[in-house]
Order: structure tokens, then sequence, then C-alpha cells
């Protein structure tokens, strides 16, 4: 039997072609592997190979994803693949985006099994693991290795049309389809065990999670906005120049509250990004890029909002955890609400 | 953070780039932004042209404040 043919989707980093300066680059084609899929080609053995390798930078995928879609389709399509991986992302999240859309735009256009595998936290998992198979990985590079472990056998079982187990066996993340199977115990006795191991605080598995959907309803729009109060925020990581909390790159453990009495433009000298998961030579050299306090203090002097809040909070918002997220804004939501705050511009890199 | 916001009772408009992602995570008023690294702004073009779409871009963001939503709504911006 021939070697099964996969094309395996990675981007500018794992390509070693560069990091965040490099994010913008157009979709390539490759022979053969680059990056992570030598290791897929060995956990293959004879069984399967990785043929040739499309590399996309994060950025241009994040800001095309439609054309970048149909380019990446018709350079899978011109290798003619029996398979198609895309990733794994880890924490990455545009990297996981892509990986996500890219592997469900291929399975749809030309109708051949996908992979791709991803943190459960990456905003990637959410949007298609209903859509395609996605595995479970560590939140680092770090994991590549029980990552491929993982990857492999399963797109194995995926090229081959053999049945598919499990989540939790497989190492997929549940993607809500349900299958009929006998259990040694019958439901009741299963049902009275978890409740004597939940009335024990014992560690039982439930067979039924309840999905979770954490929908806050919309507030009401405000009414007098030439008499609002109106504050910034941002994940984008704008900082004082020096960054004096130090605020970490990535995986932020810590927010910034910073005091903007008096300042009508976040200039070169005064601010810059602590972000490290996108280029920042653009808002370094002008902040406003990102946290637009030039035109707001404009709209505050022609009268079209009431005032601009006087400080503004700010964190990276690059692989850092959603727990972390949701306690900072906790807090800092509270303080603006505190201070009169009557609403939020939030903006994202 | 945008749905801590929300949830503490302020209006919240999320600018930014990747709005599939903003949908995912459940914002309600969402303005699309030009690019990742620059969403408020484009090295590209003229200081004034730059300042330009920056209006364009936080005057939705005002009107997405000012519209009554009952679920998650992307407001396009007009240059």
């Amino acid at each position: 039997m021939s070697k099964i043919k996969i094309v395996q989707y990675i981007n500018q980093f794992f390509a070693q072609i560069g990091g965040e300066e490099k994010a913008d680059i157009k979709p390539e084609l490759r022979e053969g592997v680059v990056g992570p899929g030598l290791a897929f080609n060995q956990a293959f053995g004879d069984e399967a190979e990785i043929v040739a390798t499309v590399i996309c930078g994060d950025s241009y995928f994040g800001e095309n994803i439609e054309k970048a879609s149909a380019e990446v389709i018709e350079m899978v399509k011109s290798v003619n693949p029996d398979m198609f991986i895309a990733g794994p992302a880890f924490n990455a999240g545009r990297y996981g985006v892509a990986c996500g859309t890219i592997s469900k735009a291929v399975k749809d256009a030309l109708n051949i099994p996908v992979l791709t595998g991803m943190y459960v936290e990456n905003p990637g998992a959410d949007m298609f693991k209903k859509d395609i198979y996605i595995v479970s990985t560590k939140n680092s590079a770090a994991g590549m290795r029980d990552a491929i472990k993982k990857m492999a056998p399963l797109a194995l079982k995926l090229a081959k049309g053999e049945p598919i187990g499990a989540s939790c066996v497989e190492g997929y993340m549940p993607n809500g389809v349900r299958v009929n199977l006998f259990e040694k115990e019958c439901g009741a006795a299963r049902a009275v065990k978890m409740l004597v191991a939940k009335l024990n605080n014992k560690p039982f598995e439930t067979e039924f999670p309840m999905p979770d959907f954490d929908r806050v309803d919309p507030n009401p729009a405000v009414k007098d906005m030439a008499h609002a109060t109106v504050a910034l925020c941002t994940s984008g990581g704008i900082v004082p120049h020096g960054n004096p909390d130090r605020i970490e790159s990535s995986s932020a453990s810590k927010y910034g509250e910073y005091d903007i009495t008096g300042v009508e433009d976040l200039d070169a000298a005064g601010w810059e990004t602590a972000h490290g998961g996108y280029d920042p030579v653009y808002a370094n050299e002008d902040a406003d890029r990102v946290l637009p306090v030039d035109v707001m203090r404009e709209f505050e002097k022609a009268g079209k909002i009431g005032k601009l809040y006087n400080k503004f909070y700010t964190t990276v918002g690059n692989g850092t955890a959603v727990l972390s997220s949701k306690k900072f804004a906790e807090e800092y939501a509270a303080k603006m609400k505190a201070d009169g705050v009557d609403c939020v511009i939030m903006t994202s890199t | 953070m945008v749905k801590e916001i929300e949830r503490a009772g302020l209006p919240v408009v999320h600018v930014c780039t990747v709005t599939p992602i903003s949908m995912t995570v459940g914002a309600n008023r969402i303005v699309p932004a030009i690019a990742i690294p620059h969403p408020l702004g484009n090295p590209a073009l003229s200081k004034e042209e730059e300042l330009h779409i920056r209006r364009c871009i936080c005057e939705t963001a005002l009107k997405a404040l000012q519209t009554e939503v009952t679920e998650q709504t992307i407001f396009d911006v007009k240059y």
C-alpha cells in the first residue's frame, strides 16, 4: 500500500521564517516537511508522509481570512493529498483561528479528512471544535512532543477512515457527537454511584456535561453621549514608556491603570506597547493606533462626548488566561463604575 | 474582558480586527478595525489620512454605544 499523502499548514514562526515582523507573509507552498512536520513524519513511520507544507503569516491570514483561505485551498488542491493537518497552534490565538478556519475550509472544499491541535483556551477551539477534530494540546510549543503523540495516531485513523473513539480516549475536544454504546452497569446504578461520590466530596465524572454558554446581555445604549464619560481600555498592551509595572509580554499576570489627565496624544516619547504577540513597531511609533486618545480628545473638545475618563486600563492579551482576564476586568470595571464612567471602548490587536 | 465590563453594567464596544474572535468571546457591540498591529491606524497612509480613518472608527464606536442591540452586532465603519 502506498503511503498516505498529507499536507500540513504552519505559520511563519514554526517555519522559522520569523516572528511578528514576518506575520504578514502570504501563503507559500513548499515541498516536503518544514518545522514540526519532521517529527510528524517520524511518528507516521511507513504509513503516511507529509509531502508538502503550506506556510502563511498569522496576521496575513487573520486580516484576509477569505482570500487567504482560497489561496491555501488552491495550494493544497495542487498536491492532491489524502489528508490535511494544521498546526498544532497551542495558545497562539491568531494561529489557532487560522488552523481552525483553514482546516474546515479544506474539509468543505476538498472533502478530505482534516485535523488540527491547540490549547483549549485558544479562541480557535470554541470556534471550530464542532466542525473538525481538534486535539487538545498544552498551551505552549513545549508541548509539541505530547501534541504529536496524540495527533499522529488520530490523523492515521482519520486518513484510513477507521472508526474514531470517544473524545476522552482519542484526545480531541468534545464535538457534541453522540454514539450509542452499551455500558456494563445500568444508568440507575451509575447515577447512584455518582450521587454517592458527590455527597462524599469525591471526584466523579458527569456523563452529560452542561454546555457553557457564558453570554452577557447587552446593556442599554447610551442616551446622552454629549454628557457621557467614555473610558478607553485595551488588550493591546499600551503602557507608559519603559513599562513601569512590568506587564508581561505574554500570559500577563496583571493589568495597568494609567492616568491620562492632560494627555492629548500618545506620542512615542511617552508611550509604547508591552505586547509580545504582534509586531510592536507601529504601536511604538504612535500608540494612538491602538488606544485612540488623540481622536477621543478631539471628540471631547467638539462636545461629541461629555468627557474622556482620566484613566485607562490595559493589559497584554497574548496567551493570557481567560480566568486572569476575567479577574482583571471584574476589578477595573467596578472602579470605572464607581467613578461614574458611562460606557467603554475596548480595543484589541 | 468585554464581557466582564458588560456584566458590571457598562455598555461596551469592542474595536478589533479579527471580528470572529470577538463574536466567539461574546462581545455584543463590535466595530471592525484595520489590522492586527495597528487596529486604529495605518502607517502606509499620511498623518492626516490616518487621523481620518481613526476618527471614522471612533465615530462608529460611539454610534454603536448609542444603538440599542438585542444580539451580537457588528457595526461596519464608513470611511
